[in-house]
């Protein structure tokens, strides 16, 4: 999702896999869109962002404690989750639906429609092939009072066989209004249980946040044990559905606030301004060159593109509006990052300090368990087991070794 | 008897009400802040917020000595700083020294017939919002909490009713609510939306602990029901025709020029905090009469004064107060 001013360019990518025959998709948008306003996107643009702002561990070594050494800082590669609201939904003037255009964009058969009668322009779906789940009508009335039109799409089955790909492309259009909002009420209707959505939002001057719902940062800079490291993705999954229990299914999660000239630690190389461009971020010209860096230091002057990377788990009983989104002016950066700490493999009799160390080690250990507990939810028995440490070993009083 | 019982209702009344108003406020508002940075992780720092106070504070002080108006409005600062840390968020430390001086300056200069214009924190946070750059406001930071609203809710009245414009506040609520469902009904969309938009912290906020200042808005109990349809009717315009955020801040801010008006139309006396913290309407209850048949309207709030007025002037009494009342003794 590209803001700027009133301009909006919105990239949806669908994780739909069932038959493309049965693919439908409806957008409500402020205005008929032209041939040129509707475009069809990479796949490996959505790879690109999504792999730079993933949530991601950091490593540290910790130092041979009878040496000052330097630290080591290895970014590793996180979790990837699936992004895009899944939408399937299915002519005539006596039911009150104009076909306003008629385009063939890539694999994509789309019309733009407008209405006087949600029930009309429910029925026209059904006659003309979409598939759309009952009740829609009542999903579709409240943008369509708003005089919002349609957009409809589904599979041109001849085009899609002729791309040669097995998946669907995003779809891309651009339109001006000042409504900077996203409609996941239509969503809703055939979903089973919950749906995630993760919006990356590109925008000049500052992060984006939800004006309707909380939005809140997740836990970041936690140290947890370090076998976390062969597992993140199910830790991070833990942890989300922990944090969305904890705040009642009611609040969208910021995973990732950066300006996409640099990073730090790097999960992936910062987008390039071709890459920028194809998402629609229309506002970067030739005297602003963008030259993306992976180093640990913000470049000479800030590109003025920032990246927000938002999570949402959401239901139609928590979610009962459209996300509503505003631009702040708030540029500081977050990530959602946790960090471990490799401990030095040497012998406690070398020096002294090393017995000091491995005995604030095994305090240490326990802290991180604690904090995979907090993060995640799970009982501290199966956190100590994942720290690699025995839950049946108590530590020791306060007041054991303090006269050796 | 039943008269010399009245006044006694009256006297003890008048007793229970000596508490200011807006210790109760300071009170309410410090426990939305430490809930706000503790249980909703307000992006606001602590240095910021000290900031905020010790400016907001100095620039009273200061703004008073320049002015020569006696210094009691200590607590009306703090008041204002706590709304300003609460709505303004930031990237720099600065921004909040600057909106709350702003504000509490907007106290003294912007004036019309001994009354200051703007809602100080309104005016500091929109002027910081307008002209410095890195400021925002998080409207979504409360969230849409049922339970965190009731809270809201009944410890905004607390302070409403005991500063005596609780109608203000229920009767913007009432206008609010009543555009929203006919938008909801309007739309066909599920009941559960107006719950959510009526549970936002935001809304509550406003309608308790801003719209409600007693300074700021029309004396008379007619002018701040016309005033609260105005400010419910820009705010609704500004939110779902412009599709613009921060709705119900700007309409407070565009309307309050039309105080004036409302004070024109329907003239009360000028609500006063006294050196005790009390309203002077507050004061004047207990003052003995007799003939108690034509009761004022006392729990009402609103226009008492106006009312005791009249009564007062069938007995011949008015002659003393009258100048109080009218709020020319030179106080502010």
């Amino acid at each position: 999702m590209v803001r700027h001013e009133d301009k909006t360019v919105l990239s949806l990518m669908n994780d739909y896999r069932g038959e493309p025959s049965e693919f439908a998709l409806v957008v409500p948008v402020p205005e008929v869109l032209h041939r040129e306003q509707i475009h069809i996107g990479d796949r490996e643009l959505f790879r690109r962002i999504d792999a730079y702002s993933s949530p991601r561990l950091v490593e540290y070594y910790d130092p041979n404690p009878c040496q000052i050494m330097m630290r080591e800082m290895t970014p590793m590669d996180a979790a990837r989750l699936a992004a895009g609201s899944k939408l399937r939904s299915a002519q005539t003037e006596s039911l009150g639906v104009t076909i306003e255009a008629q385009y063939t964009v890539g694999e994509y058969d789309i019309v733009i429609l407008s209405a006087t009668q949600s029930d009309g322009l429910e029925e026209w779906l059904h006659i003309n092939g979409y598939h759309i789940p009952p009740g829609a009508s009542r999903a579709l009335k409240p943008y369509l009072r708003q005089n919002m039109k349609f957009f409809v799409a589904k599979i041109n089955l001849k085009e899609h066989a002729a791309t040669g790909l097995s998946y669907l492309r995003p779809l891309q259009f651009a339109f001006s209004s000042p409504k900077f909002m996203l409609p996941i009420r239509l969503g809703m209707l055939n979903a089973q249980g919950p749906q995630d959505l993760v919006i990356y939002a590109l925008t000049e001057n500052g992060r984006v946040e939800t004006t309707n719902y909380r939005t809140r940062q997740l836990p970041t800079g936690v140290d947890l044990p370090s076998s976390v490291k062969d597992d993140f993705q199910s830790f991070y999954k833990d942890m989300f559905d922990h944090q969305v229990r904890l705040n009642g299914m009611t609040t969208v999660f910021t995973e990732y606030v950066w300006n996409m000239a640099w990073c730090d630690p790097c999960a992936a190389q910062p987008l390039s301004q071709e890459e920028l461009r194809k998402l629609g971020v229309f506002w970067l010209s030739d005297v602003n060159r963008l030259v993306p860096q992976m180093f640990p230091l913000p470049p000479q002057g800030m590109a003025p593109v920032i990246l927000t990377r938002l999570h949402v788990r959401y239901s139609a009983d928590t979610f009962p509006e459209d996300l509503v989104f505003q631009e702040t002016q708030d540029t500081e950066h977050y990530q959602a990052r946790y960090v471990l700490h490799r401990p030095w493999q040497g012998s406690p009799n070398e020096c002294p300090a090393a017995k000091t160390y491995f005995e604030e080690l095994e305090q240490r250990r326990r802290k991180e368990a604690e904090n995979l507990a907090d993060l995640t939810g799970w009982n501290m028995e199966k956190a100590l087991r994942k720290a690699g440490l025995n839950p049946s070993e108590k530590p020791g009083p306060w007041w054991h070794g303090l006269w050796d | 008897m039943q008269t010399d019982l009245w006044s006694r209702t009256l006297l003890l009344r008048g007793r229970a009400q000596r508490i200011d108003p807006r210790l109760a406020q300071i009170l309410f508002l410090g426990m939305l802040l430490a809930a706000g940075a503790y249980l909703r992780d307000f992006a606001i720092h602590p240095l910021q917020i000290a900031l905020t106070f010790a400016c907001g504070l100095a620039c009273q002080r200061f703004c008073e000595a320049l002015t020569g108006r006696p210094g009691r409005s200590l607590r009306s600062a703090l008041i204002t700083s706590f709304s300003v840390t609460l709505l303004l968020r930031a990237a720099t430390w600065w921004i909040h020294p600057l909106a709350v001086s702003a504000a509490i300056a907007s106290k003294f200069v912007v004036r019309w017939r001994g009354k200051h214009l703007f809602n100080p924190a309104n005016f500091g946070v929109l002027a910081a919002l307008m002209l410095l750059p890195g400021t925002w406001i998080s409207a979504g930071q409360w969230g849409a909490d049922v339970a965190f609203a009731g809270w809201m809710v009944g410890m905004g009245s607390i302070v409403t009713r005991q500063a005596r414009r609780a109608d203000i506040s229920w009767t913007f609520l009432a206008f609010y609510v009543g555009a929203l469902a006919l938008r909801v009904m309007w739309l066909g969309q599920r009941w559960a939306v107006l719950l959510h938009q009526l549970s936002s912290g935001a809304l509550l906020l406003f309608a308790f602990f801003m719209i409600s200042d007693p300074m700021t808005i029309p004396n008379a109990r007619r002018g701040r029901a016309a005033h609260a349809a105005l400010v419910c009717a820009i705010a609704f315009i500004w939110q779902f025709c412009f599709y613009r955020t921060n709705g119900l801040l700007w309409a407070l801010l565009i309307a309050a020029p039309a105080v004036v008006l409302w004070d024109a139309i329907w003239p009360a006396p000028k609500f006063e905090w006294n050196s005790k913290g009390e309203s002077d309407e507050t004061t004047l209850v207990p003052l003995p009469f007799n003939g108690g048949a034509d009761r004022p309207g006392w729990a009402d709030g609103g226009a008492v004064g106006a009312r005791l007025l009249r009564l007062l002037r069938r007995q011949k009494r008015y002659l003393p107060v009258q100048p109080r009342l009218a709020g020319r003794d030179g106080t502010a």
